[in-house]
């Protein structure tokens, strides 16, 4: 164990600060899984691969010269139209089959994905340089990369657009009364199909936005979409379907913790604490709703 | 309708006998000697299965057009025969198992990746057949007390040695104090091996011993560390995404370090991805076009290096010429073997001693070959902001001085 973090205290502001930003991307994707968990209760195991997509779409207009920043405006665009082709070949067969099937039919997508982007794009880490500089506080003691605040500040704006879409459109109260029951909303002539399909199309649509975002910031591989899905599925865990502010508490959170794992386990150990705190936050669940239960009987 | 059965078994099984016996004979059929090769042409090796594949083609075309091997007055010529292994060290050996039991081959050339080496090794060893690889450099590779293997690239544990053993030199000689951070792999936890020792025998101090991840893409936490330590030396192995990742991450947030040396910066593409942030950055090669070593089929570097752009329109990497120079090994053994017995093939490999192109060749008792250090190169840019990489150390190639320390962020 290392208590350097500790030690220094401009490691822990560091190390929160950097938390938070990253955080926040991981609730944008959270937040599209939540999404299409809650109107359609299917767990997407491609989530991560959309986002990867996503990625490659900034990356390839930095290729030809756009700057990536533009990503985050055409990625979620043309991944809206990749989300739509997904649900009318696949997901539509599978929606109100169990949960079992779904997961099934969307870790195939995954698998699918995975190969076809090492296909057509190579197996090469890339990545979009975005030429943003460098934030400097306290006696430039803590650093903050300006790309990791510019993709902080898109996706906030991004999540508070779709909020204020889902409660003012049509479509997003379609949406809403689908995810509260959709059988009563079909009776009431909401076109479910559509509401679906539309979902399906917002969900990949953030996940172009974050993908566009992580080119930014990070790395993008045909590989390396598994860990983005693992961590969204987890925030949706903690802060349940249907939740925003929840969404994105527990997103920030889980981004200090996988930094502060980072100090303190070192960095091997940064993607297992993520899947360790999965575990234990699912048995706890558990845990307490088995308590509930006795108490009903 | 019983007899119909034993006709139709016996049928099946002189099909059977006839199409064994025909790929028996395919390890030298008429002027053909044939070789067997798993080769990552998809998956996530594929990039660099690619860069291997064209360096044994280039190396197959260059011998048959310049006369073949002449083995027993006779002479002949080397074919390949390619599978994919799709990346998979499963995969790799059962095309192992295939390319010898099935297609008859009693030669094979090496896959791409020390994973990928190790697990081939054992079928080609159970079988006796000898495999000359070409990118696999895990240490543990040459410790299993293999006999037919035999590897042309130096182990890993010396990738970055000469780093370290650079900076102790220009300390004066005084131990310096390193941070460092490697992938959890079998290759990069051999260069940290390599590091070990080299901070051992020089007085060195290891301050920051990180270890990153698989699916790697953020080491802020590393890089605050560093920065809050200053240490003298930062090493970083973790394939592409390591370098990529460290030179993004060590630009934006500015760190300061004497001296940053890495692995993998050519696969990695670092001054053409990053351009001027990438600038001074140490990276450890196997090969450089500008060393001097020569041969007779490519001449030296410069000329390997221009044939192969003419030939597949992209700069060799050291993958390339590495898998070039094995095919030259074997050529060479089987003209002193004088024969295609396994046996008298593999002791003429074990006592090769030649100069290619690539560099010298000799093997240890290991495989691994003993007689090629590795070369360390600095990606140097020009005010236009065209970057280059150039040879540093050791010395006696060295094409341009070493800038150390690495000025700091503030005076670029």
């Amino acid at each position: 164990m290392d208590f350097m973090v500790f030690q220094y205290p401009m490691i822990t502001i560091q190390a929160c600060l950097d938390g938070v930003l990253l955080g926040v991307l991981f609730a944008l994707i959270a937040y599209g899984m939540a999404l299409q968990w809650g109107v359609m209760n299917i767990i997407n195991i491609a989530q991560g691969d959309l986002v990867i997509l996503g990625g490659y779409i900034a990356y390839f207009m930095y290729l030809f010269g756009i700057h990536p920043a533009w990503g985050v405006i055409v990625s979620p665009f043309i991944m809206y139209f990749v989300g739509i082709g997904i649900y009318k070949l696949v997901i539509n067969k599978v929606v109100d089959r169990d949960l079992f099937i779904s997961i099934l039919a969307t870790f195939g997508i995954s698998i699918l994905f995975m190969q076809l982007m090492n296909f057509a794009f190579g197996a090469d880490v890339v990545l979009a340089n975005s030429g943003y500089g460098t934030t400097f506080l306290f006696d430039s003691n803590v650093v903050l990369p300006n790309s990791k605040i510019f993709s902080a500040i898109v996706s906030i704006a991004f999540a508070i657009c779709l909020v204020i879409y889902m409660k003012k459109s049509k479509l997003g109260r379609a949406i809403r009364a689908t995810a509260q029951n959709a059988r009563a909303a079909k009776i009431l002539g909401v076109d479910t199909e559509k509401v679906y399909a539309a979902t399906f199309g917002i969900n990949a649509a953030l996940c172009g936005v974050a993908g566009a975002l992580i080119s930014i910031t990070f790395t993008i591989h045909p590989y390396m979409g598994l860990p983005y899905t693992i961590r969204s599925f987890m925030i949706v865990i903690v802060a349940g379907l249907g939740n925003l502010p929840g969404v994105a508490l527990s997103g920030m959170g889980l981004g200090v913790f996988e930094e502060f794992a980072d100090y303190l386990l070192g960095t091997e150990f940064r993607i297992g604490s993520v899947f360790l705190l999965l575990v234990l936050i699912l048995v706890y669940r558990r845990f307490k709703l088995s308590r509930k239960r006795e108490y009903l009987k | 309708m019983k007899i119909n059965k034993i006709i139709l078994s016996f049928i099946s099984a002189v099909a059977i006998l006839l199409s064994t016996s025909v790929v028996s004979l395919a390890k030298v059929v008429g002027d053909k000697i044939v070789l067997g090769a798993a080769i990552s042409l998809t998956g996530k090796y594929s990039s660099n299965g690619v860069h291997t594949q064209n360096g044994y083609n280039m190396a197959v075309d260059r011998i048959n057009s310049m006369g073949g091997i002449k083995v027993g007055g006779k002479t002949y010529k080397f074919e390949i025969i390619y599978y994919d292994d799709e990346s998979n060290p499963k995969r790799a050996a059962q095309l192992a198992e295939r390319l010898i039991s099935q297609d008859g081959v009693e030669f094979m050339l090496g896959p791409y990746s020390s994973g990928l080496t190790k697990a081939i090794a054992p079928v080609t060893e159970k079988y006796g057949v000898p495999m000359v690889e070409a990118n696999g450099a895990s240490r543990s590779l040459f410790t299993k007390g293999y006999k037919y293997l035999f590897a042309v690239l130096a182990p890993a544990n010396l990738y970055l040695d000469v780093a370290i053993r650079t900076a102790v030199e220009l300390n004066g000689g005084k131990g310096v104090r390193i941070a460092q951070a490697f992938e959890q792999d079998a290759f990069s936890q051999d260069v940290r091996l390599g590091i070990l020792d080299a901070a051992k025998e020089t007085g060195s101090e290891i301050i920051i011993d990180d270890k990153l991840p698989k699916e790697l893409n953020d080491m802020a936490a590393t890089l605050v560390k560093v920065k809050q330590m200053k240490p003298d030396v930062l090493v970083v192995s973790g394939h592409t995404k390591g370098a990529l990742t460290a030179i993004r991450q060590i630009a934006e947030m500015k760190v300061d370090v004497p001296m940053l040396a890495m692995t993998h910066c050519d696969a990695a593409k670092l001054s053409k991805q990053h351009g001027k942030n990438s600038q001074y950055a140490l990276c450890a090669s196997q090969w450089h076009k500008t060393l001097t070593y020569k041969d007779n089929f490519f001449k030296d570097g410069m000329t390997y290096a221009a044939d192969f752009q003419k030939e597949f329109g992209y700069d060799p990497p050291y993958q390339s010429a590495e898998s070039s120079a094995a095919l030259l090994v074997f050529k060479d053994a089987f003209e002193r073997a004088n024969s295609f017995d396994q046996k008298k093939v593999r002791d003429a490999l074990a006592a090769t001693n030649m100069q290619t192109f690539y560099g010298n060749i000799k093997f240890a008792p290991g495989g691994q070959n003993v007689d090629k250090p590795m070369v360390l190169f600095q990606v140097m840019c020009d005010g236009a902001g065209k970057c280059e990489n150039k040879v540093v150390a050791p010395l006696k190639w060295a094409s341009a001085k070493l800038i150390h320390p690495i000025p700091k962020w503030s005076d670029r």
